[in-house]
């Protein structure tokens, strides 16, 4: 006899069960077996408890060892030699050198170039874009680039997803973007308060509800200003281990412009680049990454994108998760990457609770 | 098999599955090891409902205040004999009996109207009103030849469910 649960098919995206299978539509009288069936229900919650896709999303996965053997074992060892005594070093005195040539260099142009705006600007571009390919080069970031390059035209917004902060290394060491970012503490936060200001970069704080309305504002006005630099977004909201995407934010789509979207995907045969904010901190992703032989990542400008006729923010924004899923290879998860940081609403079991009951209350009316 | 160690013995997994009424296959046992680990981040032996909490597919199912109340503080011997019923192996009598325990969460042996109504609750929430969920229950107890003050034990349910069969199976992902 067929179940009392059925999927509701006018859903709002936001909280679709994508992992609810649709069962047939129950018919017929209501029987008490039909209430104390509640094996459908259990097997899901039975589902969950072994194996859930949210949880994938942020697992890493370790490479398999390969160096278990008499030859592989000291080839490994030298490796791990030649990654530590002789790059990790060269590599940090290549950052250093950076940093002295970027700080002053920055300052004087930020200060000196107070009344000439628009070549300020453009020189605080050039030193951000030289900084980041300073960094890149010191965890000897191998990044190959598809596409066209982003051009500097107002309306517009560019997602892409996300995996470490490094992303927006990655993509800044090529175009100057104004980055959205959740506001740090430490070095990082240092970094964003000075050098990411100048960019137009835009703060937000996770654990604020109404910042949303505020930052929502920041945005628009970021985009249809034109001389603004280009905006980045990463809609995920979180940093997933780029096998996976989580549910894309609908803010950048309801900003009535153009979406671009982007695609990242790195070569785990390097280097893992998940950043998982929970585990470690930035300082000692980095670390890692100096110490590894190389980053190596593709990197896809993809075709810009408009809200179709009919199409609501919410299905905009799973249009483009799509393509960037599709380019990157990585699948899609139905879930809110912000669970990541605090429990989900139990108003999401609503759904599942008004199918039922729309179901009992039909049948009772069945002879 | 103490709270602190991480690696499972052969013999350990032989327990474990004597425990289980061999429900499970040993590379199910330890693929479900590696999922306890996974969700008892501060390997305390156990999952605390907190970290079940963690699981954004198990918070949104109905049943999940239940369940978690069956599932607080289990080890992973008990872990692994609470999801035996959802093995492909398990009987349908085995199948009811775990449902008839979650109706019966004070473990009297026996489902009273309060009991059902506690469960009809869970699982249409506020979209049917207290005065129509006793009715509907009323309803159908009394149809089926009981009244509101009948107590059922586990032989009413295997009666009332055992008819259609009961289909409540779980695969667990072996690598």
């Amino acid at each position: 006899m067929p179940g009392l649960y059925s999927s509701n098919s006018e859903v709002d995206l936001d909280r679709h069960d994508y992992l609810h299978e649709s069962s047939p539509e129950a018919h017929g009288k209501l029987l008490l077996h039909d209430l104390l069936d509640i094996s459908p229900i259990l097997s899901e919650a039975a589902g969950a408890i072994v194996d859930d896709s949210f949880t994938r999303c942020f697992k890493s996965n370790p490479p398999e060892p390969w160096n278990w053997n008499v030859y592989l074992f000291p080839l490994w060892c030298l490796g791990v030699l030649t990654r530590y005594v002789v790059l990790f070093p060269l590599r940090v005195v290549l950052l250093f050198a950076g940093w002295l040539i970027f700080l002053p260099s920055f300052s004087l142009v930020h200060f000196l170039l107070r009344k000439n705006d628009k070549l300020r600007r453009q020189l605080e571009r050039y030193l951000v874009e030289f900084i980041c390919s300073v960094f890149v080069a010191s965890w000897t970031g191998v990044v190959k680039y598809h596409g066209p390059r982003p051009s500097m035209r107002p309306k517009q917004v560019f997602v892409a997803n996300h995996t470490s902060m490094i992303d927006f290394i990655i993509l800044e060491q090529m175009t100057a973007f104004a980055v959205i970012m959740q506001k740090h503490a430490g070095w990082v936060g240092l970094l964003q308060s000075t050098i990411l200001e100048s960019l137009g970069c835009i703060w937000f704080n996770r654990t604020e509800a109404k910042d949303r309305e505020i930052v929502v504002k920041k945005m628009k006005e970021h985009v249809e200003g034109t001389d603004n630099n280009p905006l980045l977004v990463f809609p995920e909201g979180t940093c997933v281990n780029n096998e996976y995407t989580v549910m894309f934010k609908k803010t950048p789509f309801e900003l009535d412009c153009t979406v671009c979207p982007i695609a990242i995907k790195y070569n785990k045969i390097f280097v893992d680049a998940f950043w998982n904010s929970k585990k470690q901190s930035f300082t000692n992703h980095l670390l890692r990454l100096m110490t590894s032989w190389a980053v190596v990542c593709d990197v896809w400008y993809l075709e810009p994108q408009t809200l179709k006729p009919g199409e609501t923010p919410i299905q905009f924004a799973e249009r483009v998760r799509d393509i960037i899923a599709v380019r990157a290879g990585i699948k899609k998860v139905p879930w809110n990457g912000y669970w990541k940081h605090e429990r989900p609403n139990p108003k999401h079991s609503e759904q599942k609770q008004q199918g039922f009951a729309e179901s009992v209350l039909r049948r009772l009316q069945e002879r | 098999m103490g709270n602190t160690s991480s690696m499972l013995t052969q013999h350990d997994i032989e327990e474990v599955q004597e425990h289980c009424n061999n429900l499970f296959s040993q590379q199910e046992i330890v693929s479900l090891y590696e999922r306890f680990c996974q969700l008892d981040k501060n390997h305390g032996g156990f999952i605390s409902g907190d970290e079940f909490l963690t699981v954004p597919e198990f918070v949104v199912n109905p049943l999940s205040q239940r369940l978690l109340r069956m599932l607080d503080g289990l080890n992973f011997k008990d872990f692994v004999a609470f999801l035996a019923a959802f093995s492909s192996r398990a009987t349908v009598h085995q199948k009811i009996e775990f449902i008839f325990k979650v109706y019966d969460l004070d473990g009297n042996g026996k489902v009273t109207f309060n009991d059902m109504l506690d469960v009809l609750r869970d699982l249409a929430g506020h979209f049917i009103s207290e005065q129509q969920r006793k009715q509907v229950l009323m309803q159908v107890l009394v149809e089926a030849g009981y009244t509101e003050n009948s107590l059922l034990v586990l032989d009413d349910f295997v009666k009332i469910l055992g008819m259609c069969g009961v289909k409540m199976e779980v695969e667990v992902p072996v690598d």
